[in-house]
């Protein structure tokens, strides 16, 4: 078994409008890591994830799922994908039972072995006591969660989510997370688009960002987030804060009588600072970011590309 | 899984499933106007207007229509049933479930095709029944009745399968049923035999495809034809054999399906 789950060189595709939506990108993605491919609207990503399951036609380049070319052997190399596309694409008329065992059934798994396996599905997501019913009367989190499942039918080696959480409210997120965390620690590799950064965030090992058809940014999450400088916290303090209030060597921005907004460098810590301010009578009851730290990187690449 | 042959299989079995289940599920909508509109056939053009036309070739009026009105039937429903299908499998989008499975594009066919088949013959088998109230069932040849039936609903299952490759809305796929092939239908002589025409259209009525699968059915069925039915059966394997390696073709380039 090849180490790596996916490999991509030097893809492009040009629309027949004319639209380049990718320039030749390169990624190697290993057997076992949790992706995020992420990039602002119409930067290329749905048009990457569709060149993979081949709902799009790649103008040039290669592709090797689990060192299977597509373009030699496509039959195998789609056995080992699973697909949650961004928009809803089952069948509204068919029952939620059907739309998985069809499903398995294009991979080539019959009807007596999926029945097992979609009952073990449904349950784990929450679905089994809708099997009989039609997808249409799904709630949107419910429809997200069935195109999860329908996806793992074949118990796909690498699976690719194409923003699965839009839309979804934070439980069926969290279960979500949950779940796509348990799959990766058992094996599957997987492949996340996502607006949502914290999510990326909080799951990914790695991190690819493209913006207009470009790869910006390939490494790990880790090394990713190391570059952020600066990271500004909101603190919230037991005190009321006077707007005067100031501290050597810190920039502090006083949102209200209770609120301050503080930037800490990577030279700098923030045990030292609530040190600071507790000195100045202030103690703080909590604190957050303000924007997550891959948001804040996110946005300086995308903007300098932009530019 | 297994190999490509297993899984082509599999996925063969699943479509046709699906297929069978759709417009099974939707009957009275796929399998009971079909029986209601040759009821009103047979009574209309072959109880009350037929009488006044008498025999045509020693059969009475009824049971010479009896095979077009078969035919028409059958083709109209394979037709509809595959660019329906494929068509609101591509409206709203789930034609990717199988896109990005690893089905051949050749399986893909054969499922759509026989979805079209098994309807097609199952409104072949309701019409059949219905009509023995009104008609004198006869068959000249059985084997050959079947193998026409059979090819049309091929056929017309492809016609139908490139409609829906082709649509990009709902007026299309309405086009060539309406424009194309219902006036070739009509003028294809189910209700008439072309000796019937004045000179210059007997010619005309020649170049309709569909007058030899409707004469290569009455002759399996009364054995009686306006047209040379080796000629009929040589069109009907050669329109198949085109229309199937039109649809492998476009099905290959993903026209109306991969952008």
């Amino acid at each position: 078994m090849d180490s790596s789950a996916l490999v991509i060189n030097n893809l492009t595709k040009t629309y027949s409008n004319g639209l380049k939506a990718l320039h030749g990108i390169n990624l190697e993605i290993p057997h076992g890591d949790f992706f995020a491919l992420l990039g602002p609207n119409g930067a290329g990503k749905s048009t990457t994830i569709g060149i993979i399951t081949s709902l799009i036609k790649k103008t040039s380049g290669d592709i090797k799922i689990y060192g299977i070319d597509i373009d030699k052997d496509f039959v195998k190399a789609k056995t080992y994908i699973g697909l949650v596309p961004q928009e809803i694409n089952f069948n509204t008329f068919e029952p939620i039972s059907e739309i998985i065992t069809n499903q398995a059934g294009y991979y080539g798994v019959t009807r007596e072995v999926a029945l097992p396996e979609a009952e073990k599905l449904l349950k784990k997501l929450n679905l089994w006591d809708k099997r009989d019913q039609y997808s249409r009367n799904l709630s949107g989190g419910m429809q997200r969660r069935l195109m999860v499942a329908r996806a793992l039918i074949h118990k796909p080696k690498l699976l690719i989510l194409d923003e699965p959480t839009a839309g979804a409210d934070v439980e069926v997120r969290r279960l979500m997370w949950d779940y796509l965390k348990f799959l990766n620690e058992n094996g599957t590799t997987i492949i996340l688009t996502t607006h949502y950064l914290e999510e990326a965030e909080h799951l990914c090992k790695n991190i690819a960002i493209i913006d207009d058809g470009k790869i910006l940014e390939n490494s790990s999450m880790k090394n990713f987030l190391s570059q952020l400088k600066n990271e500004k916290f909101i603190l919230y303090t037991q005190e009321k804060v006077s707007k005067n209030l100031t501290l050597e060597s810190r920039n502090l921005n006083i949102i209200d009588d209770h609120t301050i907004e503080v930037s800490i460098s990577e030279d700098s810590d923030i045990n030292s600072l609530i040190q600071d301010l507790s000195i100045k009578g202030i103690k703080v009851k909590s604190l957050k970011n303000k924007t997550s730290r891959l948001e804040e990187l996110f946005m300086r690449l995308v903007d300098k590309n932009g530019k | 899984m297994g190999s490509n042959l297993n899984i082509q299989a599999v996925a063969y079995k699943t479509i046709v499933r699906k297929e069978v289940l759709r417009f099974s599920r939707i009957w009275k909508q796929t399998l009971i106007p079909p029986v209601i509109t040759n009821i009103l056939y047979f009574i209309i053009f072959g109880n009350l207007i037929g009488d006044r036309i008498g025999e045509i070739e020693s059969f009475s009026y009824t049971d010479f229509i009896f095979p077009g009105l078969l035919l028409m039937s059958v083709i109209t429903h394979s037709y509809t049933n595959t660019v329906s299908s494929l068509y609101i499998s591509k409206y709203h989008r789930y034609i990717e479930e199988l896109l990005v499975s690893p089905i051949q594009n050749y399986t893909i066919l054969a499922g759509f095709i026989t979805g079209g088949v098994i309807r097609g013959l199952s409104v072949g088998v309701v019409v059949i029944l219905a009509a023995q109230f009104f008609v004198t069932f006869t068959v000249h040849n059985i084997f050959l009745m079947l193998v026409v039936i059979f090819l049309s609903s091929t056929l017309f299952s492809m016609c139908g399968f490139l409609n829906g490759l082709f649509a990009n809305d709902w007026d299309d796929i309405n086009v060539i049923p309406t424009f194309i092939m219902t006036p070739l239908t009509y003028l294809g002589g189910i209700f008439f035999s072309i000796s019937m025409l004045p000179g210059i259209w007997q010619e005309i009525a020649l170049i309709n495809p569909i007058l030899y699968l409707i004469n290569a059915l009455r002759f399996s069925m009364l054995g009686i034809t306006d047209v040379s039915i080796m000629i009929a059966f040589s069109i009907i394997l050669l329109f198949n054999i085109v229309l199937a390696s039109l649809c492998l073709y476009f099905l290959n380039i993903g026209k109306g399906l991969r952008t």
